[in-house]
């Protein structure tokens, strides 16, 4: 993060001064200031509005405080056994799903850091070329259905269980290790899978904290995979039930499907998209600090 | 990527002989290296399974699929699925779609991280720059769903709130519903993916920028360069190398527009403009039930696709960039 974030020497520093140059740097933060604002404004303006009533979403044009809070739209949404359902389900595959998709990546990561085994490159190069050609959309869910997957929640997770660039990065991870550590943990007799859990598992803290963040989000966000594998309405995922409520050609055949709702109106779709986003936003600011270097280790590495 | 790899196989044996002696024979080595092989095995058995069976499944492309037949037993018909699809009524359609939002793309998209990465390093004060960082980053991890339904609330025809403001600017009183508008479909996935991906993507460039050695900049200034040309000598060359790669990813992702986006995007009435391959698949495969049809629509972009990254890699060296391999 150091590289990204603690700029001090590198900023191109003008010691004229100009008045051009000034020009410049205001305009420049005032372009900043700006983006930054369109990126969190529409997030904002949605919070503010699930607290609202209705009339006020239709009447006033833009507030970031509701005049009168109200909470209607997330009791009635809490009511709903629709809603909760698929906020449990969708909380639950997400922590299942990340424990067995870090397992198996990092499990997977650790032989492959290792330049002495036997037959490493051609694993290597078999996962690198998945990166350039897959099968596609139809043969995966053939499989998927020929396992009898169809309708589990499993075919939410184990299709998805290894991205081959976080393997890759986690990899590359791995080889730059200090090696004596694990060489001592040798000569003291534990084997390579002690020393996986023993020596090298505690010292990758870091970037198990980024690729736990990054694959809930993966599972959290997933809108295709529930499309294509999921067809019984009481196992939809959230991010399903998100695209059924805000859509309005969908929100009828929802009401035929759950006796206890109504069509949602507006306030509805305010609070179901804040419920969607908050676990995310949650849980941004504790592992930001730790993404953008497991992003850049592999990458920077040569 | 992936730069330390060993020499590939076809050396390995040519020169089998002469490493023979020093190569550990496969018995001793799985017996010396069981943990290790262990440890690789769920991770081998997952791409097996779920990467490459799917690639042998791609040979249904060249039969007509019948589920009960199976892979082995469906009968073989050729290229008749390609053929059906070059001549087809949809392939225009879904070609001109595919490359029109892949050239806006170009266009609008992929030089914004560069710009706001060039931007955010001229910013002198670092809290600030941190915290426009920070805030940026976040639409990188919503998903599609809410980038849609944050667009729906936003562009609705009765309370949206920007559709209200185009009202009251434009003065004219009809409420107009822009997520079924043909003519707004493209503006607004190009909008999504600006709002989405802009902030996320400078992250690479920063990195890039981080490693300038400032003495090239002291350099460039005991010489008299403004500011101007010190981006000009000075920062933009240290950033090339990492646009060139992003390029040649992108080019291979040319045919690739992004299934959920542009699914969710979808509606009724702007089926016309809105039909990528991607979402081809989907319909054809899944909603139509056209399997062997669909999956050759999915093989003609993957190999298309292919063929555009080594093709633009290809490129990339021969107008002397380093290129990705």
């Amino acid at each position: 993060m150091s590289a990204i974030t603690t700029s001090k020497t590198k900023a191109p520093v003008d010691n004229n001064g100009s008045l051009g140059s000034r020009v410049f740097d205001t305009l420049n933060v005032i372009v900043l200031i700006g983006l930054a604002l369109i990126t969190v404004l529409p997030l904002l303006y949605v919070l503010a509005g699930s607290f609202a009533g209705e009339a006020e979403i239709s009447s006033r044009p833009f507030f970031l405080w509701p005049e009168k809070i109200v909470t209607d739209a997330y009791e009635y949404i809490f009511a709903t056994d629709t809603f909760v359902r698929a906020l449990v389900t969708t909380v639950i595959v997400t922590a299942v799903g990340t424990v067995v998709q870090l397992g198996l990546t990092f499990t997977m990561a650790y032989p492959l850091a290792k330049r002495y085994l036997p037959g490493r490159a051609l694993v290597l190069n078999l996962v690198i070329f998945t990166l350039v050609f897959s099968g596609g959309m139809i043969p995966t869910y053939l499989v998927v259905r020929d396992l009898g997957l169809l309708d589990s929640y499993w075919a939410l997770i184990l299709p998805l269980a290894i991205n081959p660039f976080y393997l890759i990065i986690i990899k590359s991870f791995f080889q730059e290790l200090p090696q004596a550590l694990e060489e001592a943990a040798r000569i003291d007799g534990a084997n390579e899978m002690g020393v996986f859990f023993k020596i090298v598992l505690p010292l990758s803290k870091p970037i198990i904290a980024t690729f736990s963040l990054f694959y809930a989000v993966a599972i959290w966000n997933d809108y295709m995979s529930p499309l294509l594998y999921i067809n019984d309405p009481n196992k939809w995922t959230l991010q399903i039930l998100v695209r059924q409520l805000t859509n309005t050609d969908a929100a009828n055949a929802l009401a035929q499907m759950d006796r206890t709702w109504v069509p949602p109106e507006q306030g509805l779709k305010f609070a179901v998209v804040v419920i969607a986003t908050l676990p995310i936003l949650f849980f941004y600011p504790f592992l930001q600090k730790h993404f953008a270097k497991g992003v850049l280790i592999g990458s920077v590495k040569e | 990527m992936a730069t330390d790899l060993a020499p590939p196989p076809e050396k390995a044996v040519t020169k089998a002989k002469r490493r023979r002696a020093d190569q550990v024979p496969i018995r001793s080595a799985l017996a010396r290296y069981r943990w290790l092989y262990l440890m690789l095995l769920p991770g081998v058995a997952y791409f097996a399974i779920f990467k490459y069976l799917p690639m042998y499944g791609v040979t249904i492309a060249f039969q007509d699929f019948l589920p009960f037949l199976g892979y082995s037993g469906s009968p073989w018909v050729g290229f008749k699925h390609f053929e059906e699809l070059f001549a087809g009524p949809d392939f225009g359609r879904l070609m001109f779609n595919t490359l029109f939002l892949a050239l806006l793309h170009i266009v609008f998209v992929f030089p914004a991280p560069i710009i706001v990465a060039l931007l955010l390093n001229e910013l002198r004060i670092n809290l600030l720059k941190r915290s426009v960082q920070s805030l940026i980053y976040i639409p990188h991890f919503l998903s599609w769903t809410i980038v849609a339904s944050l667009t729906y609330i936003l562009f609705a025809a009765d309370f949206g709130l920007i559709s209200g403001w185009i009202r009251e600017l434009s003065g004219d009183t009809a409420k107009i519903d822009y997520m079924a508008q043909e003519e707004w479909f493209r503006p607004l996935i190009i909008l999504q993916q600006l709002w989405k991906q802009t902030g996320w993507g400078t992250i690479i460039y920063l990195a890039a920028l981080a490693g300038v050695d400032p003495n090239l900049y002291e350099a460039a200034r005991m010489d008299g360069a403004g500011r101007f040309r010190q981006l000009w000598h000075v920062t933009l060359p240290a950033i090339r190398p990492t646009v060139v790669v992003m390029a040649i990813l992108a080019s291979g992702n040319l045919l690739d527009s992004g299934f959920e986006q542009i699914w969710l995007m979808t509606t009724s009435l702007n089926r016309s403009v809105a039909d990528v391959f991607d979402t081809y698949v989907y319909y054809a495969g899944i909603t139509q039930g056209a399997i062997s049809y669909s999956t050759a629509v999915g093989l003609f972009k993957g190999v298309a696709g292919v063929i555009l990254i080594f093709g633009s890699n290809w490129l990339a060296k021969r107008l002397g960039q380093r290129g990705l391999f």
